[in-house]
């Protein structure tokens, strides 16, 4: 297996880090961010360390780290917030660059970026190692109930299917003449909404039908036995121990 | 295997919940190794036929059987092994992220695990000529190779009668002629639904022509196509240029 898989963030190459079991990964992966986020804001170089962490990692598993940066793009909506923080917050200001901060403002918004920015790091680096079908099959052997990885399975699935008819009925309407440049107009997107969910209610039902009529009888199979070793574990946790302990090295060395 | 036919339906009559007749004393057999098509316009009744075969629907009178065992509640797993039903919409068939997961989830269902499993999905993807995407998701597929997987989903429960709802809708010619090869090559009975007159001809010897519930007609597909008011009976048109003619020297 493996041959052409071609998701969208997974970025096929043979490294440690990819053949990895995915319960691994995703514990550490977990766990990591854990520590990231209980470290102290004022801790300049413990980020610092996870940066360089989570670096190493790319470089283990060849990921080049520009292709990286780019993915890092989808958290902006989310700093665009922690800019406003130094801007309206409250209490004793400083002068930057002309502008009066607030001090309190300001240490928020660097934790939320600092944290926010290694965060969907870890998160991009574990995408870009571990195609989505095992990412499903690590949430079920963490224990995830199978109802969520079975849904989570299907919409995976199913994403392109329904993007594809969306994609249909835009050009139904577009051909139709419709084009619409006020919000009034949107009634026909609305109803093709409507449309849409109907049809991929209908398309449940058929998709239970034609499982139904292979056998399934309430429960997925397990095909494959994903068990990782001890050996595994304990390679993919010295990621988080070592977060844990420049965490703890943090709050010991505090002023 | 036990003798007798394939499938045995026996004046089967069937209403949905809400009302609706959908079948009207159905019956006919359909001997091992046959390829028969199950002809008639939309709304005939054809595909709540077909699931009875496999128990999805159960029949309000009649009975059904497949290769002699009665379709009943106490053994549908049995049965839905023995029937393989190809839907129409291979989307709707194909749920698992890779082609050979899906492949491995009938026998999966029916218990099989191990090397034993790897040996029915490969040899159900070579029978569609398919064995090289085994590790792709199924939505990177065209739309005849996601037909291909489909039959080959239903092949690796290695069933006894094989049911192909519309198999040759929405493939382009090449894709056509793929499917009617490999379908051709199975050792296996087969029960095709189509609208597809020629298709059926090029592969069914004998069809069975239904309408508004009941079997209206059951013989040589060659001659029943060449009948041109049994077709205009029941909606069933060739398509232009067609010489029902030539059919009869069939």
């Amino acid at each position: 297996m493996g041959a052409g898989h071609s998701h969208a963030l997974y970025l096929p190459r043979a490294s440690p880090l990819h053949r990895a079991r995915p319960q691994c990964k995703l514990a550490a992966a977990f766990l990591f961010v854990l520590a990231v986020v209980a470290t102290p804001r004022e801790a300049f170089w413990a980020f610092g360390v996870y940066a360089l962490l989570l670096a190493g990692l790319a470089r283990v598993a060849g990921l080049p780290l520009p292709t990286l940066a780019r993915r890092l793009v989808v958290e902006l909506p989310f700093l665009a917030f922690a800019v406003f923080l130094p801007l309206v917050g409250q209490g004793e200001r400083v002068e930057v660059l002309g502008l009066s901060l607030a001090r309190e403002g300001l240490w928020a918004a660097w934790n939320i970026v600092a944290k926010g920015t290694l965060g969907v790091a870890t998160s991009v680096i574990l995408a870009a190692t571990t195609p989505v079908p095992e990412l499903l099959r690590g949430l079920e052997r963490l224990r995830l109930p199978a109802a969520f990885t079975g849904i989570a399975g299907f919409m995976v699935r199913y994403a392109d299917v329904i993007a594809d008819e969306v994609r249909r009925m835009r050009i139904a309407r577009v051909s139709r003449g419709y084009d619409p440049r006020w919000i009034w107009q949107a009634r026909a997107v609305a109803a093709s909404a409507g449309t849409l969910f109907i049809r991929s209610y209908e398309r449940g039902e058929r998709v239970y039908l034609a499982m139904v009529s292979r056998g399934y009888a309430g429960s997925m199979p397990v095909l494959e036995d994903l068990a990782a070793t001890r050996a595994q574990w304990l390679a993919a946790l010295c990621l988080p121990a070592a977060a844990a302990l420049v965490a703890a090295t943090a709050w010991g060395i505090r002023p | 295997m036990t003798a007798g036919p394939a499938l045995e339906v026996d004046g089967v009559a069937f209403a949905y919940p809400d009302g609706h007749q959908a079948l009207f004393g159905v019956s006919f057999r359909i001997g091992r190794g046959e390829r028969v098509a199950l002809l008639g316009p939309n709304g005939a009744g054809k595909t709540t036929l077909v699931l009875q075969c496999n128990g999805v629907l159960l029949p309000g009178a009649g009975r059904v059987a497949v290769t002699g065992l009665p379709v009943a509640p106490a053994h549908l797993r049995e049965i839905r092994r023995r029937v393989g039903i190809v839907f129409q919409d291979p989307d709707d068939q194909l749920f698992m992220p890779t082609v050979a997961e899906d492949v491995a989830f009938g026998p999966a269902n029916l218990g099989l695990r191990g090397a034993e499993l790897e040996t029915r999905v490969k040899a159900a993807l070579a029978a569609v000529g398919m064995e090289e995407h085994a590790g792709r998701p199924p939505h990177h597929l065209s739309f005849g190779q996601r037909r291909r997987v489909a039959v080959a989903t239903v092949l690796a429960m290695e069933p006894d009668i094989l049911i192909l709802d519309e198999p040759s809708s929405n493939l382009d010619p090449a894709s056509r002629r793929e499917l009617a090869e490999i379908l051709t090559g199975l050792d296996v009975t087969i029960l095709m639904v189509t609208h597809d007159l020629p298709y059926a001809l090029q592969l069914c010897p004998r069809a069975l022509v239904m309408n508004r519930g009941r079997i209206t007609a059951d013989g040589p597909t060659g001659e029943l196509l060449a009948d041109a008011e049994l077709l205009a009976a029941n909606r069933l048109e060739l398509p232009f240029g067609f010489d029902p003619a030539a059919l009869r020297a069939r």
